[in-house]
């Protein structure tokens, strides 16, 4: 199965910038369906980026993230080449991950 | 307790903890489960904290402490979102020692809507995309050398999308 996680992450040789986007509903729990039931919640909670065996991105989430969440940052010490491990956990205890090179 | 409802009980809980917790931490009779001052430090998902309604509380169970406004936090935001369900929000500093970044929309049902963890070497500068049920300020925190730091701007919602 292809991955929920997409990755683009590059290195201008000082600073390696960081986008990921993520296929999940991330339903909140408020919201109702056409026949009026309300759409349980079901959101990624916790989304882990890391380099070189370190943490270099946190992020924990509600399920006021938009579906399909999109996240941009930026870490020092990437090298071109270097794999970057993502990983995330929903509020269901799904998970998924993927590796990226930097490029 | 019997004829109030358990939102009133919790919201009662958190204004007691905000009040006593520091208090309480000097005494060394903490007792709850859910721990504020630690909450950031650790990877464990503050769960408390994004079941609050107001930011107050929310910021106070994530931190343990308030946050005062700061020009050097910059917040780029749209004036008016079209799509609720969609609004761009990105958020950066000048300030350094940034350990994390928090958002929180005031109108939302739920107003946390993520923190992010900046350790060491990384940036403090993060783009996402959040869901608005309404016209609402959006606030965003920075943590810096211990210390909350804060910038608020409203985003007029013309189409709400709380869920999308």
């Amino acid at each position: 199965m292809a991955s929920s996680i997409r990755v683009r992450a590059t290195s201008n040789g000082e600073t390696t910038e960081v986008q990921a986007l993520i296929q999940h509903p991330m339903d909140s729990g408020f919201v109702k369906d056409a026949k009026g039931e309300i759409i349980p919640p079901h959101f990624i909670q916790q989304l882990t980026f890391e380099h070189d065996g370190k943490p270099i991105f946190l992020a924990n989430w509600g399920g006021g993230v938009s579906k399909d969440p999109y996240v941009k940052f930026a870490f020092k010490g990437g090298k071109k080449g270097d794999d970057l491990k993502i990983s995330w956990v929903d509020n269901k205890g799904a998970t998924d991950s993927t590796t990226a090179k930097i490029q | 307790m019997s004829i109030t409802t358990n939102e009133f009980a919790e919201t009662r809980r958190m204004v007691l903890k905000g009040a006593g917790v520091a208090a309480l931490i000097g005494l060394g009779v903490v007792s709850f489960d859910a721990r504020p001052a630690l909450a950031a430090a650790n990877d464990a998902y503050p769960k408390e904290a994004f079941k609050q309604k107001n930011e107050a509380d929310a910021i106070k169970l994530l931190y343990g402490k308030t946050a005062e406004p700061s020009d050097k936090v910059k917040m780029d935001a749209p004036e008016i979102a079209e799509n609720g369900a969609v609004v761009p929000i990105s958020a950066t500093t000048t300030l350094s020692d940034v350990t994390s970044i928090t958002f929180l929309v005031s109108e939302n049902p739920i107003a946390l809507i993520a923190s992010y963890r900046i350790p060491d070497g990384t940036l403090p500068s993060v783009s996402n995309r959040i869901k608005m049920a309404k016209t609402s300020n959006v606030i965003v925190i920075v943590e810096a050398g211990g210390k909350l730091y804060s910038a608020t701007k409203e985003v007029k919602v013309t189409v709400g999308g709380c869920g999308g």
